[in-house]
């Protein structure tokens, strides 16, 4: 397993740079072109929807970016740090630890005018393999990964 | 690629040439140019979206935004666009039942021309 982690400040300007980073890992790590424009298009999604977030809760907080690959998949964790309760309330088990959430489940929860967010996950979940949501009071953890080659980073 | 926007009418229809790439960077100055445009008495827009590299949902945001204020005014808001990797989009979020979406500005004009 190969990672690459990016940080970067919660400004639009640079949604496009993570954006291109991905795009030129998934490329490296072995996606197939033709999905690498959904892979430009949901991580764009994922960080424009941290970044409104980071704008209304907290701006001096960083956004953060894990790309991967693993076992034959390429897989981007975007996290960021704005405050998910009511999320976390509707979805969370009982007395267990935080639980992935079904982004097309997650989308029809939000609503359409919270920060576009519901619908931004929403094109996440038709356009990623496999999207994972994890809602907390720390933040929210969106993770979704396409099929890749099996020797992608690890051993190029 | 930044965004680049430019805009003309003919014949009470305004074409609007968009170029680049529309995200949460950008598209706040295509909203800006709409809401400019509808308050100017312009209802009737067509967004050429043929040079766009890249659109993402607060792009269709503001296109959505754009389509209702000229709604409220009797007026049209319609693409043209071609690129699969831009319709897309329009389709995974149902949209294409919501926009007009022409092959080329002509064809667009030709229907426009019908609809008067």
């Amino acid at each position: 397993m190969a990672t690459v982690e990016l940080t970067f400040s919660a400004l639009p300007a640079h949604v496009r740079t993570a954006r291109l980073v991905a795009t030129a890992i998934a490329r490296r790590t072995g996606v197939a072109e033709s999905l690498l424009d959904e892979v430009r298009l949901a991580v764009g999604e994922a960080c424009s929807r941290a970044v409104e977030a980071h704008r209304v809760h907290c701006p001096g907080e960083p956004i953060r970016i894990e790309l991967c690959d693993e076992a034959g998949r390429f897989e981007v964790t975007v996290t960021d740090a704005a405050p998910s309760d009511d999320l976390e309330e509707a979805y969370k088990d009982e007395d267990g630890p935080p639980t992935p959430v079904n982004g097309t489940a997650l989308a029809s929860l939000l609503p359409a005018d919270t920060l576009m967010s519901g619908f931004g996950i929403a094109v996440i979940a038709a356009l990623a393999d496999d999207v994972e949501v994890y809602p907390s009071g720390k933040g929210l953890r969106i993770k979704m990964s396409w099929p890749a080659a099996t020797t992608g980073l690890a051993t190029a | 690629m930044d965004l680049k926007l430019d805009h003309h009418t003919e014949d009470r229809l305004t074409i609007v040439e968009v170029e680049g790439e529309i995200d949460v960077y950008t598209a706040p100055r295509l909203r800006e140019l709409l809401i400019d445009l509808v308050n100017k008495g312009n209802f009737h827009l067509l967004v050429n979206m043929e040079k766009v590299d890249f659109l993402d949902s607060t792009g269709l945001g503001v296109l959505v935004g754009g389509l209702k204020r000229v709604r409220a005014h009797d007026g049209s808001l319609e693409l043209v666009c071609t690129q699969e990797r831009i319709l897309k989009i329009f389709r995974i979020t149902g949209l294409t039942k919501v926009f007009g979406i022409y092959a080329s500005v002509e064809e667009a004009k030709e229907a426009h021309g019908r609809d008067k």
